[in-house]
Protein backbone atom coordinates (compact mmCIF):
# COMPACT_ATOMS: atom_id res chain seq x y z
CA UNK A 1 0.00 0.00 0.00
CA UNK A 2 3.28 2.41 0.66
CA UNK A 3 4.39 1.54 -2.39
CA UNK A 4 0.98 2.24 -4.12
CA UNK A 5 0.45 5.67 -2.99
CA UNK A 6 4.08 6.11 -3.71
CA UNK A 7 3.76 5.94 -7.02
CA UNK A 8 0.19 7.45 -6.96
CA UNK A 9 1.62 10.72 -5.07
CA UNK A 10 5.38 10.80 -6.19
CA UNK A 11 6.20 10.40 -2.29
CA UNK A 12 7.27 7.98 -0.02
CA UNK A 13 5.58 8.17 3.31
CA UNK A 14 6.26 4.70 4.68
CA UNK A 15 6.09 6.48 8.66
CA UNK A 16 2.53 7.96 7.87
CA UNK A 17 1.00 4.89 7.10
CA UNK A 18 2.56 2.70 9.83
CA UNK A 19 1.60 5.19 12.19
CA UNK A 20 -1.93 5.43 10.64
CA UNK A 21 -1.86 1.21 11.11
CA UNK A 22 -1.08 1.62 14.29
CA UNK A 23 -3.29 4.34 15.60
CA UNK A 24 -6.67 2.86 13.57
CA UNK A 25 -5.94 -0.76 15.21
CA UNK A 26 -6.18 1.17 18.48
CA UNK A 27 -10.46 1.26 17.64
CA UNK A 28 -13.03 -0.46 16.59
CA UNK A 29 -15.05 2.41 14.48
CA UNK A 30 -11.76 3.14 12.65
CA UNK A 31 -11.33 0.92 9.48
CA UNK A 32 -8.31 0.33 6.84
CA UNK A 33 -9.83 -1.51 3.93
CA UNK A 34 -7.34 -2.55 0.92
CA UNK A 35 -9.05 -4.42 -2.69
CA UNK A 36 -7.02 -6.88 -3.28
CA UNK A 37 -6.43 -8.59 -6.68
CA UNK A 38 -8.47 -12.02 -6.78
CA UNK A 39 -5.99 -13.73 -9.05
CA UNK A 40 -2.72 -12.57 -7.02
CA UNK A 41 -3.50 -10.88 -3.72
CA UNK A 42 -1.74 -7.76 -5.17
CA UNK A 43 -3.21 -4.44 -3.39
CA UNK A 44 -5.10 -3.16 -6.18
CA UNK A 45 -6.63 -0.05 -3.79
CA UNK A 46 -7.28 1.20 -0.43
CA UNK A 47 -9.59 3.12 1.60
CA UNK A 48 -8.84 4.56 5.13
CA UNK A 49 -11.70 5.99 7.96
CA UNK A 50 -12.60 6.63 11.06
CA UNK A 51 -15.80 8.16 12.73
CA UNK A 52 -15.09 11.70 14.48
CA UNK A 53 -17.09 13.11 17.01
CA UNK A 54 -18.09 16.85 18.21
CA UNK A 55 -15.05 18.24 16.24
CA UNK A 56 -15.63 21.88 15.48
CA UNK A 57 -18.98 21.38 16.95
CA UNK A 58 -19.96 18.79 14.69
CA UNK A 59 -22.46 15.86 15.11
CA UNK A 60 -20.70 12.19 15.48
CA UNK A 61 -19.67 11.79 11.71
CA UNK A 62 -17.62 8.87 9.27
CA UNK A 63 -14.58 10.49 7.56
CA UNK A 64 -12.70 8.93 4.89
CA UNK A 65 -9.29 9.78 5.49
CA UNK A 66 -7.41 8.16 2.29
CA UNK A 67 -8.80 6.88 -0.41
CA UNK A 68 -6.41 5.58 -3.64
CA UNK A 69 -6.90 2.97 -6.69
CA UNK A 70 -3.72 1.90 -8.70
CA UNK A 71 -3.84 3.78 -12.02
CA UNK A 72 -3.73 0.48 -14.19
CA UNK A 73 -6.76 -1.23 -12.46
CA UNK A 74 -9.07 2.37 -12.32
CA UNK A 75 -12.94 2.81 -14.60
CA UNK A 76 -13.39 -1.19 -12.91
CA UNK A 77 -15.50 0.15 -9.65
CA UNK A 78 -12.98 -0.74 -7.77
CA UNK A 79 -12.95 2.63 -5.44
CA UNK A 80 -16.94 2.48 -5.78
CA UNK A 81 -16.57 -0.48 -3.69
CA UNK A 82 -14.35 0.87 -1.42
CA UNK A 83 -16.40 3.38 -0.36
CA UNK A 84 -19.39 1.30 -0.48
CA UNK A 85 -18.15 -1.05 2.13
CA UNK A 86 -16.37 2.37 3.82
CA UNK A 87 -20.06 3.50 3.84
CA UNK A 88 -21.50 0.15 5.17
CA UNK A 89 -18.75 0.02 8.49
CA UNK A 90 -19.59 3.60 9.09
CA UNK A 91 -23.04 2.81 9.25
CA UNK A 92 -22.73 -0.11 11.47
CA UNK A 93 -20.84 2.42 13.78
CA UNK A 94 -23.84 4.29 13.83
CA UNK A 95 -23.03 7.34 11.81
CA UNK A 96 -25.52 8.66 9.08
CA UNK A 97 -23.12 11.09 7.74
CA UNK A 98 -19.72 10.75 5.92
CA UNK A 99 -17.40 13.61 5.16
CA UNK A 100 -14.03 14.09 3.02
CA UNK A 101 -11.84 16.59 1.94
CA UNK A 102 -10.56 17.24 -1.28
CA UNK A 103 -8.31 20.06 -3.16
CA UNK A 104 -9.65 22.12 -5.07
CA UNK A 105 -7.39 21.64 -8.08
CA UNK A 106 -7.76 17.36 -7.74
CA UNK A 107 -10.87 17.18 -9.95
CA UNK A 108 -10.51 13.32 -10.26
CA UNK A 109 -11.04 13.07 -6.45
CA UNK A 110 -13.53 15.92 -6.71
CA UNK A 111 -15.12 13.93 -9.41
CA UNK A 112 -15.22 10.27 -7.94
CA UNK A 113 -16.15 11.73 -4.58
CA UNK A 114 -19.39 13.12 -6.48
CA UNK A 115 -19.71 10.91 -8.40
CA UNK A 116 -20.66 8.37 -4.74
CA UNK A 117 -23.36 11.34 -4.39
CA UNK A 118 -21.18 13.26 -1.97
CA UNK A 119 -21.85 17.26 -2.02
CA UNK A 120 -20.57 20.12 -0.45
CA UNK A 121 -21.46 19.89 3.71
CA UNK A 122 -21.84 22.68 6.13
CA UNK A 123 -18.33 23.35 6.58
CA UNK A 124 -15.70 25.50 4.89
CA UNK A 125 -11.91 24.63 6.05
CA UNK A 126 -10.28 28.02 6.54
CA UNK A 127 -6.19 28.08 6.66
CA UNK A 128 -3.65 30.89 6.68
CA UNK A 129 0.08 31.09 6.10
CA UNK A 130 2.28 31.21 8.84
CA UNK A 131 5.14 33.39 7.51
CA UNK B 1 -24.51 32.49 -8.17
CA UNK B 2 -26.61 33.68 -10.86
CA UNK B 3 -26.00 32.20 -14.88
CA UNK B 4 -27.08 34.09 -17.80
CA UNK B 5 -30.15 32.67 -19.34
CA UNK B 6 -28.97 30.80 -22.49
CA UNK B 7 -26.45 28.87 -19.93
CA UNK B 8 -28.98 27.85 -17.58
CA UNK B 9 -31.52 26.73 -20.70
CA UNK B 10 -28.41 24.78 -21.69
CA UNK B 11 -28.23 23.17 -18.79
CA UNK B 12 -31.34 22.39 -18.88
CA UNK B 13 -31.32 20.98 -22.32
CA UNK B 14 -28.63 19.05 -22.14
CA UNK B 15 -29.30 17.31 -18.95
CA UNK B 16 -33.14 16.70 -20.16
CA UNK B 17 -31.42 14.99 -23.44
CA UNK B 18 -28.81 13.05 -21.90
CA UNK B 19 -31.14 11.52 -19.06
CA UNK B 20 -32.44 8.99 -21.80
CA UNK B 21 -30.05 9.41 -25.26
CA UNK B 22 -32.17 7.37 -27.39
CA UNK B 23 -34.77 9.74 -27.14
CA UNK B 24 -35.57 13.34 -29.59
CA UNK B 25 -37.00 15.87 -28.50
CA UNK B 26 -37.64 19.68 -30.36
CA UNK B 27 -37.47 22.67 -28.59
CA UNK B 28 -40.95 23.37 -28.41
CA UNK B 29 -41.19 20.05 -26.03
CA UNK B 30 -37.84 21.02 -23.86
CA UNK B 31 -39.26 24.57 -24.11
CA UNK B 32 -43.10 23.83 -22.49
CA UNK B 33 -41.22 21.41 -19.84
CA UNK B 34 -39.56 24.14 -18.32
CA UNK B 35 -41.20 26.94 -19.31
CA UNK B 36 -39.09 29.12 -21.37
CA UNK B 37 -39.47 30.47 -24.22
CA UNK B 38 -39.11 28.64 -27.71
CA UNK B 39 -37.37 30.81 -29.92
CA UNK B 40 -34.20 31.40 -27.03
CA UNK B 41 -33.89 27.95 -26.94
CA UNK B 42 -33.95 27.27 -30.38
CA UNK B 43 -30.61 29.24 -30.62
CA UNK B 44 -29.47 27.83 -27.40
CA UNK B 45 -30.04 24.38 -28.99
CA UNK B 46 -28.00 25.13 -32.18
CA UNK B 47 -24.88 26.21 -29.61
CA UNK B 48 -25.19 22.85 -28.41
CA UNK B 49 -24.61 21.49 -31.78
CA UNK B 50 -22.06 23.36 -32.65
CA UNK B 51 -20.14 22.18 -29.19
CA UNK B 52 -21.08 18.80 -30.52
CA UNK B 53 -23.38 17.79 -27.08
CA UNK B 54 -26.32 17.50 -29.09
CA UNK B 55 -27.21 16.75 -32.30
CA UNK B 56 -30.45 17.74 -34.67
CA UNK B 57 -32.36 14.89 -36.27
CA UNK B 58 -34.01 15.63 -39.56
CA UNK B 59 -37.67 14.44 -40.65
CA UNK B 60 -41.13 14.84 -39.42
CA UNK B 61 -40.05 13.22 -35.96
CA UNK B 62 -37.04 15.31 -35.76
CA UNK B 63 -35.82 16.44 -32.86
CA UNK B 64 -32.62 16.91 -30.73
CA UNK B 65 -30.94 14.17 -29.23
CA UNK B 66 -28.07 14.06 -26.94
CA UNK B 67 -24.50 12.85 -28.20
CA UNK B 68 -21.73 13.63 -25.81
CA UNK B 69 -20.13 11.49 -23.42
CA UNK B 70 -22.25 12.11 -20.27
CA UNK B 71 -19.80 10.42 -17.94
CA UNK B 72 -17.25 12.69 -19.15
CA UNK B 73 -18.95 16.29 -19.59
CA UNK B 74 -19.46 18.36 -16.44
CA UNK B 75 -21.70 21.30 -15.91
CA UNK B 76 -18.70 23.44 -16.43
CA UNK B 77 -17.99 22.06 -20.05
CA UNK B 78 -21.90 23.15 -20.52
CA UNK B 79 -21.54 26.92 -18.93
CA UNK B 80 -18.20 27.29 -20.98
CA UNK B 81 -19.99 27.16 -24.12
CA UNK B 82 -22.46 30.25 -23.33
CA UNK B 83 -20.55 32.17 -21.03
CA UNK B 84 -16.28 33.02 -19.67
CA UNK B 85 -16.60 31.31 -15.94
CA UNK B 86 -14.25 33.69 -14.27
CA UNK B 87 -11.34 32.77 -16.72
CA UNK B 88 -10.07 35.63 -17.10
CA UNK B 89 -9.90 38.18 -14.51
CA UNK B 90 -11.26 41.52 -15.82
CA UNK B 91 -8.25 43.76 -15.69
CA UNK B 92 -8.37 47.57 -15.40
CA UNK B 93 -11.82 47.18 -13.22
CA UNK B 94 -12.37 50.98 -12.01
CA UNK B 95 -9.99 51.01 -8.40
CA UNK B 96 -8.91 47.31 -9.41
CA UNK B 97 -5.41 48.63 -8.36
CA UNK B 98 -6.23 50.14 -4.92
CA UNK B 99 -5.10 48.45 -1.73
CA UNK B 100 -9.20 47.71 -0.82
CA UNK B 101 -9.54 46.46 -4.65
CA UNK B 102 -6.90 43.93 -4.28
CA UNK B 103 -8.33 42.63 -1.18
CA UNK B 104 -11.78 42.62 -2.16
CA UNK B 105 -10.33 40.78 -5.37
CA UNK B 106 -8.67 38.25 -3.16
CA UNK B 107 -12.42 37.31 -1.71
CA UNK B 108 -13.82 37.47 -5.17
CA UNK B 109 -11.27 35.04 -6.68
CA UNK B 110 -12.08 32.84 -3.70
CA UNK B 111 -15.91 32.57 -4.28
CA UNK B 112 -15.29 31.69 -8.50
CA UNK B 113 -12.53 29.11 -7.64
CA UNK B 114 -15.02 27.28 -5.58
CA UNK B 115 -18.11 27.70 -8.39
CA UNK B 116 -15.39 26.37 -10.93
CA UNK B 117 -14.59 23.74 -8.84
CA UNK B 118 -17.87 22.19 -8.02
CA UNK B 119 -18.81 22.53 -11.69
CA UNK B 120 -16.19 20.95 -13.07
CA UNK B 121 -16.14 17.99 -11.03
CA UNK B 122 -19.89 17.34 -11.38
CA UNK B 123 -20.72 15.26 -14.50
CA UNK B 124 -23.88 15.41 -16.03
CA UNK B 125 -24.01 11.58 -15.10
CA UNK B 126 -23.38 12.35 -11.58
CA UNK B 127 -25.92 15.09 -11.80
CA UNK B 128 -28.47 12.41 -13.23
CA UNK B 129 -27.53 9.99 -10.43
CA UNK B 130 -27.80 12.46 -7.87
CA UNK B 131 -31.29 13.12 -8.94
CA UNK B 132 -32.30 9.73 -8.56
CA UNK B 133 -30.56 9.12 -5.06
CA UNK B 134 -32.65 12.53 -3.71
CA UNK B 135 -35.82 10.73 -5.44
CA UNK B 136 -35.09 7.54 -3.82
CA UNK B 137 -34.34 8.72 -0.14
CA UNK B 138 -36.78 11.35 0.09
CA UNK B 139 -39.62 8.02 -0.51
CA UNK B 140 -37.03 5.98 1.55
CA UNK B 141 -37.80 8.65 4.43
CA UNK B 142 -41.61 9.01 3.62
CA UNK B 143 -42.34 5.27 4.41
CA UNK B 144 -40.53 5.09 7.47
CA UNK B 145 -42.66 8.30 9.02
CA UNK B 146 -45.87 6.48 7.52
CA UNK B 147 -44.37 3.15 9.11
Amino acid sequence: MIALDAEMTGIEKGDFWRDMFSRLSDRSDRHFLVAEDPKGGATRGYIVGEVRAYEFGSEPCGWVIAIGVDPRFRVRRTGEQLFGAMCECLRIDGVATVRTMVAREDRLDMAFFRAQGMMAGPFIELEKPLD
Amino acid sequence: MKLQKATLFGLYSVLELARDPSRQLSAIDIAERYGISANHLAKVLRDLGRAGLVEAARGAGGGYRFIGNARRTTLLDVVRVFEDFGEEKASGEPGGDTDIGAALDLVLSEIDDIARATLGSVTLNTLLKTMQWRDERSQRLKAKETA
